[in-house]
């Protein structure tokens, strides 16, 4: 089986996470995260995945025939619905922190140090 | 089989859901009632497990999927000892968080307590499942509550980017757990913690197993507050409303290292049984980088909650130590530590609650001498910090003692010493702004360039008592004086070596979940007794140094020019998202780099 799924997973996850380490924007940098989580689906479907399988919907194909896992895919829809609200909640952040701080800037916040 | 395992989930996300639904329709004060009744039924059930799960553990498989030769088809809650004794400490602290707080809001909506109340399901449910995935999603549950209540003063600018910095590195932290539990998948092809572990015990670690094993130990660390990944902590703990820290410090970050815990001894510790050594060294030096981070961090802060938020972060470094052990009576330490902190430590914050709703600031340098009308409120204050340096007969002081005897057995004396740094250091910091907001002892305003800057902090309650509600009082002195006395409490450390027994038999966890079979008793091993002296020097010393900062000039001088070796570690808590998510970053890859020389 290819490796490739799981390179691309893996990179994914890296230039989400340099995106949000060099951000200079908070919605910039909420959407770097949603990259990360894009990585998360790759690898969760790369693991069910099964070459030349059906999809796991039983209603028209007899039982017995090949399919992919489907436990990683209710998996990775959760996934889905769980950081749909984190995201919701970070961008609603966001709209605060630009009424409050007058910017969306991580470097010119200033309200935490030390 | 009863009904009972699921109902400490499901009770407080039905009432929140209802809550939430009726929000226009139900008054603020009804509101608050419902959710301090809710919280109280939860308690009882939660105590009901608890006392069930003492002599076996329960099992129970939603919708009756019970595994069919060997294999977990279903989802399950495995309830032992400890895990349903954090979902009655939860539920404890939450109880005593809302009574606290139905004086303290004035404005808010039932927002607030729909909140807590999901925050305490998904806690619970966490405590009790037996299925990894499930961990992960009352993991995000918790987290996306918490993060909410961090921000609900979303008018003031410091909680809104104290929730930011909390919610983004979290959710990193949340991720890498996720990538972790699919490669785990990967290999096993199951997502119950017991099945896993059986899986994993007939084949050697390969290099996919300890990268997996690395993502999920650090997801969890994340929400442990172990260096390098604690900075969000203190910013969360420092902006968000004071009932709210008290569910941060007392549970919350307690159950990141009890689900580090509880993966190790489920899944990993068969497969990783011939590097046992390796790992103990790798837990105990992150355990100790915390306990050291947090404690000088402690010492130089001015704002009575950031400064407690730092005291959580070295206690909690004490505690990674106790389960870093990774034997019986180390895990037992960590449990009685964890419940004596949980005490003290709430106490602590709910006093500095009522600062700052009499006072209405939590500011050292601006409260100088003015606390002298609250005198009980600060005594409160003075028990919980003599209970965190482990005074005798509180729960720290009984918990050291225990990690300190397994530490010997080990040749790991030392961690003798790093426990009394943490100790001396995070209560000094208390009793130096006790002494100094309540007796005016000290310099007027010793500013200097290096201070941290003040951070602002809004009162979050109408002024106007003339005296402290006794809705405020009532629970910061109880829970304080919890955490003072609870090695008073018989035969608890017996019950607390057993319950880790438990927890730490892997076979006998597979066992029971897959094949139904009971865990056989096994002869208790011998528990350790208390060192008085060790706690009275920690005591002693702690006072010593908050008189000496605050009396002789020179000393104190001496103090900041040591204060200057932290200055380094100051400045990395820069506040900035951007860094925190870099520490975690190189932390993750610190950790896998390690765990790969240390396990293959």
């Amino acid at each position: 089986m290819s490796y490739l799924p799981y390179v691309i997973a893996a990179w994914i996850f890296l230039v989400g996470l340099y995106g949000l380490i060099t951000s200079r924007h908070l919605v910039h940098l909420i959407i770097c995260l949603s990259v990360i989580q894009s990585s998360t689906y790759v690898l969760l479907v790369a693991i069910g995945y099964r070459t030349g399988a059906a999809a796991p919907v039983f209603a028209d194909i007899p039982p017995g025939t090949p399919a992919v896992d489907s436990v990683v895919q209710a998996v990775m829809l959760t996934d889905v619905v769980v950081e749909v609200t984190v995201v919701a909640l970070l961008l609603a952040f966001a709209v605060q922190t630009h009424k409050r701080h007058g910017t969306v800037d991580p470097d010119q916040l200033r309200a935490l140090r030390g | 089989m009863t009904a009972l395992p699921p109902l400490p989930v499901a009770i407080p996300l039905a009432v929140a859901a209802l809550l939430a639904g009726l929000n226009h329709f139900v008054k603020r004060r009804a509101s608050s009632w419902i959710a301090i009744a809710t919280t109280a039924i939860n308690v009882w059930f939660c105590i009901q497990l608890l006392l069930q799960s003492i002599p076996n553990t329960i099992v129970y498989w939603f919708g009756g999927w019970q595994p069919r030769h060997g294999i977990a088809l279903g989802i399950s809650f495995v309830i032992d000892p400890i895990g349903a004794g954090l979902a009655c400490i939860a539920g404890v602290l939450t109880l005593a968080a809302l009574i606290f707080s139905s004086k303290y809001f004035d404005s808010v909506g039932t927002l607030f307590h729909v909140l807590m109340l999901v925050f305490l399901g998904a806690m619970c449910g966490f405590a009790l499942t037996g299925d990894l995935f499930n961990l992960f999603v009352f993991f995000e549950l918790m987290s996306a509550a918490a993060y909410a209540l961090c921000g609900y003063k979303t008018e003031e600018p410091a909680p809104v980017q104290g929730a930011l910095n909390f919610a983004v590195t979290n959710t990193v932290g949340c991720y890498f757990l996720l990538t972790g539990i699919g490669l785990v998948y990967a290999r096993t092809g199951a997502l119950n913690l017991a099945q896993i572990g059986r899986t994993l015990d007939q084949q050697p670690p390969g290099a996919l197993v300890i990268v997996a094993f690395t993502f999920i130990t650090c997801g969890f660390l994340v929400k442990t507050a172990a260096t390098p990944f604690h900075f969000w902590l203190d910013d969360a703990h420092a902006v968000a409303p004071t009932p709210v820290c008290v569910l941060y410090s007392g549970i919350m970050v307690e159950l990141g290292l009890y689900a580090v815990a509880r993966v190790y001894w489920t899944v990993f510790s068969g497969c990783f049984s011939a590097s046992t050594e390796a790992l103990r060294g790798l837990f105990i030096t992150i355990g100790t980088a915390t306990a050291l981070v947090g404690a000088g961090m402690c010492f130089g802060q001015r704002n009575l909650k950031r400064l407690l938020a730092f005291s959580t972060i070295s206690h909690v470094g004490v505690m990674v130590i106790g389960f870093g052990l990774l034997t019986v009576n180390g895990l037992a330490g960590m449990a009685y530590y964890m419940l004596g902190h949980a005490g003290a430590k709430s106490g602590l914050f709910l006093c500095a609650g009522i600062v700052l709703h009499r006072c209405r600031s939590v500011d050292l340098f601006e409260l100088k001498g003015r606390t002298a009308r609250l005198p009980f409120t600060i005594a409160a204050l003075i028990c919980g910090a003599a209970a965190l340096a482990g005074t005798p007969l509180s729960g720290v002081s009984l918990g050291d003692s225990m990690i300190h005897s397994a530490a010997n057995r080990h040749a790991y004396g030392w961690i003798t010493w790093i426990s009394l740094a943490s100790g001396v250091l995070t209560s000094a910091a208390i009793f130096r702004f006790a002494a100094y907001t309540f007796a005016g002892l000290g310099p007027d305003t010793p500013k200097s360039p290096e201070e941290p800057q003040k951070t602002e902090e809004h009162p979050e309650t109408a002024p106007g008592d003339a005296s402290t509600p006794a809705v405020m009082f009532v629970p910061a002195a109880l829970l304080t004086f919890a955490g003072l006395f609870l090695a008073i409490t018989p035969g608890l450390e017996n019950v607390l070596v057993r319950a880790a027994q438990q927890f730490e038999d892997h076979s006998g966890y597979i066992r029971r979940v897959l094949d139904n079979v009971p865990a056989p008793m096994m002869a208790a091993p011998a528990i350790p007794h208390e060192e008085f002296a060790h706690g009275l020097l920690t005591l002693a010393l702690a006072i010593g140094l908050s008189l000496l900062y605050l009396l002789w000039e020179r000393g104190r001088h001496s103090l900041n020019a040591a204060a200057k070796a932290v200055q380094i570690i100051r400045r990395a808590h820069s506040g900035h998202v951007g860094d925190y998510v870099t520490w975690l970053t190189f932390g993750v890859a610190g950790f896998g780099l390690a765990a790969l020389l240390l396990l293959r």
